[in-house]
């Protein structure tokens, strides 16, 4: 059983780690910092207890992640979540009146590569930031470990676990067309537009 | 037989909840013969693992910034504060 190290020493060694969990949850910089110094305070409080069963900085995230959670509880975007309609039109965007596809779908090449380029990791919060507030949300909290789709309806005002799944489909088809444009057919992408 | 756009939704939910064997085989079927959505079912599938990998707290550099040295020194002193305040309370 080991106790929590120095406090004073927290920032130092964990800051970077719950402010990167917190802004790609918040993706408001100055929110994002008040969630770390909130975490840190409640760590404070109840540093007694840590028992050692986990690393300190797993201690740390639970305790981080609960305080996100109940932010999006007590912030409930203002706007209803489940605005079907207006999704289902940009849906239809992407095919024609017999349901195929209209628009062009090129292979990735080496997908797995991007992953170990930084740049990649900047595109794809980007086009994340880029959502919608209500997908976004969504799309993040879905990628929170230990939260059911019934609670995550409960904290989006999702009335039907059928009305996420449809959101989580356009969140999908958005990013995957974000990363299309913005990535891997980047190149392509320009040449019609005649840029270099 | 299900649209391309129907097999997309499918697609997706696949990766939210288990599909029915009725559901899993109009897939299968679909994707035999239709490249467009095989690609998209590759694609999203790599979103998903992306998201994954962005979200996962041990991931430190990826693109995403570090906590500012502002508010790292805001929050340092917070602390400090807090510490001071649990060691008057003992003396």
């Amino acid at each position: 059983m080991s106790a929590a190290s120095d406090p004073s020493t927290w920032v130092a060694q964990h800051g970077d780690a719950l402010f990167r969990y917190a802004l790609m949850k918040m993706r408001d910089e100055s929110q994002a910092e008040d969630m770390v110094q909130e975490t840190f305070l409640a760590a404070l409080k109840a540093r007694a207890n840590f028992s050692g069963n986990s690393s300190e900085k797993t201690w740390l995230i639970g305790i981080l992640k609960h305080k996100i959670i109940d932010h999006f509880r007590k912030h409930k975007r203002e706007q209803s979540s489940d605005d079907i309609e207006s999704l289902s039109e940009q849906l239809d965007q992407q095919f024609d009146h017999t349901g195929h596809w209209s628009i062009p779908m090129r292979a990735w090449q080496e997908p797995e590569q991007a992953h170990e380029d930084k740049e990649f990791w900047k595109v794809f919060s980007a086009c994340i930031a880029h959502l919608p507030d209500h997908l976004a949300d969504l799309f993040i909290l879905r990628e929170v470990k230990g939260l059911s789709s019934e609670e995550i309806c409960k904290l989006l005002d999702i009335s039907t676990t059928n009305n996420m799944w449809v959101m989580l489909s356009r969140a999908r088809m958005r990013l995957r067309g974000c990363l299309d444009a913005r990535w891997f057919n980047r190149d392509s992408g320009k040449q019609n537009r005649g840029e270099r | 037989m299900l649209s391309c756009k129907q097999i997309g939704e499918l697609l997706s939910q696949g990766l939210d909840r288990k599909l029915s064997l009725s559901e899993r085989i109009k897939l299968k079927f679909h994707l035999i013969i239709c490249k467009t959505c095989n690609c998209y079912d590759k694609q999203l599938q790599f979103v998903a693992r992306s998201a994954r990998r962005l979200m996962q707290p041990d991931k430190d550099n990826q693109g995403i910034p570090p906590l500012s040295d502002n508010a790292s020194a805001r929050i340092s002193d917070t602390i400090k504060q807090q510490l001071d305040k649990e060691e008057n309370k003992k003396e």
